[in-house]
């Protein structure tokens, strides 16, 4: 058996090269995969543990993750289709008008 | 000096004293609510009606406790006004020897005078405002004399400061006539200042000996049993300050200087206030307090000097004054000096003699010049005036009444009450001989410019003012000229009534014992100054052109009041003014409006600098949230 | 499972995700999602997760993915050159990267001690993570969330048909 934290480790270093994702890339489509590719780091954290403790309450846990995470998808690219029929653009640079 | 009281005195509890300040309240409500709807003609009614009404249960307190043992009084307990810890302050409204007197006076010659404002204001639109404000003052003053206690009595003290304010200002559209209400109501303000520090110290005697009241029938009781409680230096202290308050509302040296400028209100006014009822509260206060000006002679004495001083001073401009309201202004003045001098050598029961029947018989003066006015189509000045005696008769002859009764001609009211006052300071119970000889001089000046005013106005053929004003000169109507006719019987006859042994059981009012020649010197003084003045104005028609000319010397000094308003300008206004317009455009618009403007634009600074952090960038964002995030998990681990 | 297989997976794992991240054309960013995505599938099935991995691959592999490669094609998007793809941010990026990696290693690992696990791994019971452990869990005491999460994907749906719904 390979000890868990192994298993928690590497969901960190997934998780951070998500993190980077979403603040190197420009186009918003790219930075929203980066953000599931965190959300699946989470879910292998979960995972692990649930194994480590022997309850099912990780998996179950990740079930909602997923369940939630799909609509977040669904409604996210909705609102990225709906700005691209009017701005012509998913580059996060120009996306600015909540400025200040 | 205590007269004993006998011991079948009786304080009876009455239900209906309240009645006295309340019909003039009902009075006010009116005025203000229901004259809109109801019109002129109602509140003509009205307005003189509650005063009648008042008069009515006045009278029956009167009655009621004539029919008493001596040194009775009846008590209208209302209901507890004040409980704080060991104080205990009652809404009681008391009727003794003293305010009976007092209550009378005030409604049966506010009576006469309400009566006669429905006439001089008839052609004013504001009349409904004018009869509230004359009103709320009657039922102030009311208040003032039926006080059971030093907070009533100041309340009704700072009511009648107020109606005086409102009603000298009555044409405020006037800035001269606004002004002298203001003057009138910040000196009055100076005067208060010293009575509220003479009531704490007072107060704080009087606790400091474990007595917790303000009621004037305790504190009575309590120096008498305890007389040590007060001592002399502190019972000086409290009766000075409480004349200065009177100084300010009965306009003595130094507060007077408002009394003058009072005119500017409409003569009923200056009549009602200015003669009968607020300027005699000082008066009446004294008389209430006598037991502690008692126990210190020295305030009694400088109560004295500056009373025999003010009238002196008051009678000296009245001597060369040309406006007829401004003449009667300073004869107050003076007369008021004479009340104070009685009760300044503890003759307090001539002081209050002299109280009543100076306010016959000077409403009676004020209500003819207002009546003068009226037919001389509001002129004032009396160069204008002359021949009036034939042409208003009723006024003629009732002012010449008015002034035979101030002139104190013997067996006119006046003769009684001053002749008194000057025996008591000759060889009263705190006589100040030197007083004597002030006030007999006084009396002469006093008869002299009284007379020099009715000669200028009503004697000689003819009326020097334009043809417009001169055709127009017409009698009042009756219900200006009923009331005059009133006043002057009184001011006949008040002489006669027994009012010193109505007082004498609460306090000193009697005769004393003078040489002849002493009783006599007055009287001749004043007929003095009555034949000079006949020789002067009466037979010389060329007194008056003289009056037109430009004032030197003297003349000029007293002409000018003896520039005491000038001073008092340099010396108190112009620094008053000058630090309030320091405080203005330095203080509050550089500091404090610097702060406040100040505050904002720090406001504004920091908002435009934090401001910047909202790019619109979403990966911004991001970035910040993560940096937290790192930060806070390293934080967590180690400090936790 | 066995250190070998965690290594393999592990390298496949990471390569993919940096392959997402770095990837100038959106298509195969995309696409190397999916291969992550599926592997990390794998990697379940030998945590003895055997529902939760079939999840992924249905779920996630199979409908989020392809919703995003949907949107690609629809918005048509080109591979972008060199400048545009990286934002201004990217030295300050790398370094918070590397310190939380850093950091996240130290603490879960052996070194900081602080994150410790402090008992060792537990005996599975029998059927731990089949779809009836699973069930078991999910209709007795997680009832509630599990009906407000079909609530809620009611909303995410209708949602995304008025947001997407071309203005009239």
């Amino acid at each position: 058996m390979v000890p868990t934290h192994y298993h928690l480790i590497l969901s960190a270093l997934l998780f951070t090269i998500g993190a980077m994702g979403v603040l190197l890339r420009r186009n918003t489509i790219i930075i929203f995969m980066s953000v599931e590719l965190m959300l699946n780091a989470v879910n292998l954290s979960f995972v692990a543990l649930a194994q480590h403790w022997g309850s099912m309450d990780g998996q179950l846990i990740v079930f909602f993750v997923m369940a939630v995470a799909a609509a977040e998808a669904a409604v996210g690219l909705a609102i990225i289709l709906m700005v691209f029929r009017t701005k012509e653009t998913v580059n996060a640079d120009e996306l600015n008008f909540m400025r200040g | 000096m205590e007269h004993a009281h006998t011991a079948a005195q009786a304080i009876e509890a009455v239900s209906y004293l309240r009645w006295i300040v309340f019909f003039p309240l009902i009075g006010v409500l009116f005025n203000i609510f229901l004259a809109p709807k109801f019109g002129r003609r109602a509140v003509n009614l009205v307005a003189p009606g509650v005063i009648l009404a008042a008069f009515a249960f006045a009278w029956t307190a009167f009655e009621h406790l004539n029919g008493l043992p001596p040194g009775s009084a009846l008590v209208d307990h209302l209901y507890p006004w004040i409980t704080a810890g060991n104080l205990q302050v009652d809404f009681s409204l008391r009727v003794d020897a003293l305010t009976a007197v007092m209550i009378l006076i005030i409604t049966g010659v506010g009576a006469l005078i309400h009566i006669y404002s429905t006439g001089y204001m008839a052609h004013d639109e504001d009349v409904a405002r004018y009869f509230t404000y004359l009103n709320l003052f009657t039922a102030s003053m009311l208040l003032l004399v039926l006080g059971e206690n030093l907070l009533l009595l100041f309340v009704g003290w700072e009511g009648v400061g107020l109606c005086s304010y409102l009603l000298i200002g009555f044409w405020y559209t006037d800035d001269e006539k606004a002004s002298a209400g203001k003057k009138a109501f910040i000196v009055n303000r100076i005067g208060d200042a010293g009575f509220l520090l003479g009531m704490f110290l007072l107060f704080w005697t009087l606790v400091a000996n474990g007595v917790w009241t303000l009621s004037f029938s305790e504190i009575q009781r309590a120096i008498a049993e305890h007389p040590e409680f007060i001592s002399g230096g502190v019972a000086t202290a409290i009766c000075l300050l409480l004349f200065i308050g009177a100084t300010g509302k009965s306009a003595q040296i130094p507060l007077y200087v408002w009394l003058p400028d009072a005119m500017a209100g409409p003569t009923p006014v200056s009549a009602l206030i200015h003669a009968a009822t607020m300027v005699t509260a000082g008066v009446y206060m004294i008389a209430r307090l006598h037991f502690l000006f008692e126990l210190s002679p020295t305030a009694l004495a400088v109560v004295a000097y500056v009373a025999a001083f003010t009238a002196i001073l008051a009678a000296s401009i009245a001597l060369v004054q040309t406006d007829i309201k401004k003449v009667l202004a300073y004869s107050t003045v003076s007369q008021l000096g004479y009340m104070f001098l009685g009760v300044g050598v503890g003759a307090y029961g001539a002081g209050v003699f002299h109280l009543m029947t100076h306010a016959f018989f000077k409403a009676l003066l004020f209500l003819g010049a207002g009546s003068v006015i009226h037919g001389m189509s509001d002129e004032q000045d009396i160069r204008k005036m002359g021949g009036l005696l034939r042409k208003m008769p009723f006024t003629g002859w009732t002012f010449l009444i008015g002034c035979i009764a101030i002139a104190g001609v013997p067996y006119f009211s006046g003769y009684y009450s001053k002749d008194l006052i000057l025996e008591e300071a000759y060889a009263g119970p705190h006589a100040q001989p030197l007083l004597y000889w002030v006030g007999t001089i006084g009396a002469g000046m006093t008869a002299f410019y009284m007379f020099r005013l009715f000669f200028v106005t009503f004697w000689g053929s003819e009326v020097r003012a334009s043809h417009d004003v001169v055709h127009h000169v017409h009698e009042s109507p009756w219900s200006m000229v009923i009331p005059l006719v009133i006043l002057a019987v009184l001011s006949v006859l008040g002489g006669n009534l027994p009012l010193l042994n109505w007082l004498s059981p609460m306090f000193h009012a009697g005769h004393v014992e003078v040489p002849d020649f002493i009783r006599w010197l007055p009287t001749v003084a004043g007929a003095v100054g009555v034949v000079l003045a006949f020789v002067t104005y009466g037979m010389n028609t060329k007194a008056v052109e003289k009056m037109n000319e430009e004032p030197v010397g003297m003349r000029n000094l007293l002409w000018n009041k003896w520039f005491v308003d000038e001073a008092y300008d340099a010396a108190f206004v112009k620094p008053t003014t000058s630090l309030a317009n320091g405080f203005w455009k330095g203080v509050d618009t550089q500091v404090i409006d610097g702060t406040v403007n100040g505050t904002a634009r720090v406001m504004e600074l920091w908002g435009s600098a934090i401001r910047t952090i909202q790019t619109g960038n979403v990966q911004n964002y991001a970035m910040s949230f993560l940096v937290g995030v790192t930060v806070i998990l390293f934080l967590g681990v180690y400090l936790w | 499972m066995d250190l070998f297989t965690f290594i393999i997976l592990a390298i496949l794992l990471v390569g993919s995700a940096m392959a997402v991240v770095l990837h100038p054309s959106p298509v195969y960013s995309a696409l190397s999602l999916v291969v992550m995505m599926s592997l990390l599938a794998v990697y379940f099935l030998f945590l003895n997760a055997h529902v939760v991995g079939a999840l992924q691959i249905i779920v996630y592999a199979g409908a989020v993915m392809v919703l995003f490669l949907f949107v690609i094609m629809l918005l048509n998007l080109q591979t972008e050159s060199r400048e545009n793809q990286q934002s201004e941010m990217k030295t300050s990026a790398t370094i918070l990267c590397l310190v939380m990696v850093a950091e996240l290693a130290f603490f879960l690992g052996k070194g900081g001690g602080k994150l410790e696990l402090q008992t060792s791994q537990q005996e599975l019971p029998a059927g731990f993570g089949t779809m009836q452990a699973l069930s078991e869990r999910l209709f007795t005491d997680f009832v509630l969330p599990f009906e407000i999460t079909s609530v809620l994907l009611l909303v995410a749906a209708v949602g995304a048909v008025v947001l997407a719904r071309r203005q009239a």
